[in-house]
């Protein structure tokens, strides 16, 4: 491919129980000139980025990341939960997490939105899902530039001819670009 | 010489699995994702979806067999199979989880025996057809 990857690399911790998709996820954020560290649970995301509560051993040094990722199906801890405590800790509020999911549930996106994320992916995951993250990420996550990226993908939406007739995975992530929406009253 | 070959030749059959609805646009994207310094990613994920489905369909048929069938973890098992099979666009495996997921919801055992059947048949026929074309993926040992 030739990509130039000399500029600003990117520290992403990608978070999925599944080998087959942290393999997949790996392989897009090398793709897109990330370093990429994966997980398995958010149980070991949280030792890695020193937000375990036990201090036992210090056998590796704290991870120092610019982007989560994490599949939002996790058992122990969904990546809502581990959503939660990282947006509820001082020392990792900053970090911006994007959940991923292969049920697009509005309730669940919601939900994840309000507590921070900064996108909500609909897997399958495709290059372009990660590119257009990683894009804002560089951006420093600016707001406006959102619109930018958003429509940008809904081209490449269009050029894909991909079909599904299951009614939980859906051909595109969202049929309307998705911006933050404001608070919907939980039922 | 043989990886490029095969790698060729496995890519060239893909179409042909394209065509007969074993594979979807997601496979296309992972083709997307091999280049000179990985040239070996799809059959690399593609073996490791093997593996890890040989693996989830065993263990479903063990909880299957057990006096007290743990309906939970069950679902469990076909959502992690319906992801993966997703994930490298293997259509058929995933809409036959799609499918008989629901047999979980009722509870229904033979359904769910009937079910996992079927997606083991058509994770071994994907195999199969993958071999055929020289993709060199190790071949899934006896479904007992």
């Amino acid at each position: 491919m030739g990509i130039d990857c000399s500029s600003e690399e990117l520290h992403v911790l990608a978070v999925d129980d599944s080998l087959v998709d942290r393999k997949v996820i790996e392989r897009l954020l090398k793709i897109s000139c990330c370093k990429v560290t994966t997980v398995e649970s958010g149980r070991r995301a949280l030792q890695l980025l020193g937000l375990d509560g036990e201090k036992s051993s210090v056998e590796f040094d704290e991870l120092n990341v610019n982007l989560i990722m994490t599949d939002y199906s996790m058992p122990e801890m969904t990546g809502y939960e581990l959503l939660k405590k990282i947006k509820g800790s001082s020392k990792l509020c900053k970090i911006p997490v994007v959940v991923m999911s292969s049920e697009k549930v509005m309730s669940r996106i919601d939900r994840c939105m309000e507590e921070g994320a900064e996108e909500f992916l609909v897997k399958p995951l495709k290059l372009t899902d990660v590119e257009r993250v990683i894009d804002f990420i560089l951006r420093g996550g600016d707001k406006n530039e959102k619109k930018i990226t958003t429509s940008r993908k809904r081209k490449t939406m269009m050029m894909h001819e991909d079909f599904d007739s299951s009614s939980s995975q859906s051909s595109s992530n969202w049929e309307q670009p998705y911006q933050k929406r404001p608070k919907i009253a939980q039922n | 010489m043989e990886v490029n070959q095969m790698q060729r030749s496995f890519l060239e059959y893909a179409n042909v699995l394209f065509r007969e609805g074993f594979l979807d646009g997601q496979f296309s994207q992972l083709q997307m994702l091999a280049d000179e310094s990985n040239p070996d990613f799809v059959v690399e994920v593609v073996s490791l979806f093997f593996e890890d489905s040989q693996k989830l369909l065993n263990d479903l048929t063990t909880t299957l067999d057990q006096q007290n069938v743990n309906f939970k973890k069950i679902d469990a098992h076909i959502h992690q199979l319906k992801g993966s099979s997703s994930s490298i666009g293997a259509q058929r495996v995933k809409n036959a989880c799609i499918a008989f997921r629901n047999f979980c919801d009722q509870q229904n055992v033979e359904g769910l025996s009937f079910g996992s059947s079927i997606t083991f048949a058509f994770l071994f026929q994907l195999e199969q057809q993958i071999v055929a074309a020289g993709g060199a993926i190790p071949i899934l040992s006896e479904f007992s």
